[in-house]
């Protein structure tokens, strides 16, 4: 009977732990969590910059959609549908807007490639100049230029 | 050439093209005199659910206005484009306005509403809604408003880069539709 009350309160304790966790699964969002995501589009910049005429009935727009109840995702595809997909702050990952990721992945796994062959190479100079190898042997010339340059220090 | 050259030689031509199809996807149309009208099937902003274009007044002078709800100096033209319409109608001219960088919402409010200060009535004449910039990169527009006089085979007449009145109207626009009917 008690393990039968134990198992009970434990149950509803995790209920009520894991309640706030499933309402809170699409929080209500707010105009500051959109405006730095999405475009002004006739000014160019990010909303959050603008204060042109244009930016402030889409920032209406925004507040109208976030009263409404909408979600973060819904009101961005709101945007897209009213404004197209120029309005949206970051590419999307299709069509032309795909090199927007695509070349700049591109170019650091070149720069990794030409790093990585770079290293290789330094390498590989590095054991072949290093003590040990073979390298030529003096002539006699330089033999005796050696000794007499060293006789000068009073070694 | 080596391995090296012909990569590097691959690798920029790339680029180059990839510059190249940016430039000419972002490139802006320049309209002349006489050139056919920019036209393509968009949606009635005042007739929800059905869509039109400028084509379907062929055979009439079409005043094409660019506005935006947002924009101060269409709300002040918006009562001399409706007067005008309503006076040349007969006279074979149609206003068409196109709805462009707007929202819907708004662009509705507009034209029930389209200059509370001057208490104007609402616009009567028919509109069309391009969503996002498409339609001004088609016509090389710089901003709204903006008016277009088409003529009734569709070839551009007259271009104003800039908001009319209805002495600009009369002067510029009305001798082309009555001389050329």
């Amino acid at each position: 009977m008690r393990r039968a009350k134990m198992i009970l309160v434990s149950v509803v304790v995790l209920a009520l732990l894991a309640a706030p966790v499933s309402f809170g699964a699409e929080p209500r969002t707010s105009l500051t969590d959109i405006e730095d995501e999405v475009m002004c589009p006739i000014c160019g910049t990010a909303l959050n910059l603008s204060q042109a005429p244009q930016a402030e009935r889409e920032r209406e727009l925004i507040r109208r959609l976030i009263a409404e109840g909408r979600t973060k995702q819904e009101i961005k595809d709101e945007l897209v549908r009213q404004y197209g997909s120029e309005v949206l702050a970051v590419p999307s990952g299709s069509g032309f807007d795909l090199a927007a990721w695509l070349v700049p992945a591109g170019g650091v796994a070149l720069a990794a490639l030409a790093l990585a062959l770079a290293v290789r190479r330094w390498r590989a100079r590095g054991r072949g100049g290093g003590p040990g190898e073979a390298e030529p042997p003096l002539t006699e010339a330089d033999a005796k230029r050696v000794d007499s340059d060293l006789a000068r220090y009073d070694l | 050439m080596g391995a090296r050259a012909a990569v590097a030689t691959v690798a920029v031509l790339a680029v180059l093209a990839l510059l190249g199809y940016g430039l000419a996807s972002k490139g802006e149309a320049k309209l002349a005199l006489g050139d056919p009208v920019p036209d393509r099937e968009l949606p009635r902003l005042d007739d929800e659910g059905k869509t039109g274009r400028i084509a379907d007044y062929r055979g009439k002078w079409v005043l094409v206005n660019a506005w935006a709800s947002w924009c101060d100096p269409c709300r002040e033209e918006s009562p001399d484009l409706e007067r005008f319409h309503r006076r040349h109608r007969d006279e074979g001219l149609v206003v068409l306005g196109l709805n462009i960088q707007d929202n819907t919402a708004d662009a509705l409010e507009f034209i029930q509403k389209p200059n509370p200060d001057a208490d104007a009535p609402p616009l009567t004449y028919p509109q069309l809604r391009s969503v996002g910039d498409e339609r001004s990169r088609a016509f090389g527009m710089t901003g709204v408003p903006e008016n277009f006089l088409v003529d009734p085979e569709g070839g551009i007449a007259l271009i104003r880069r800039g908001p009319v009145d209805t002495a600009y109207l009369e002067r510029f626009v009305l001798p082309l539709i009555r001389g050329n009917q």
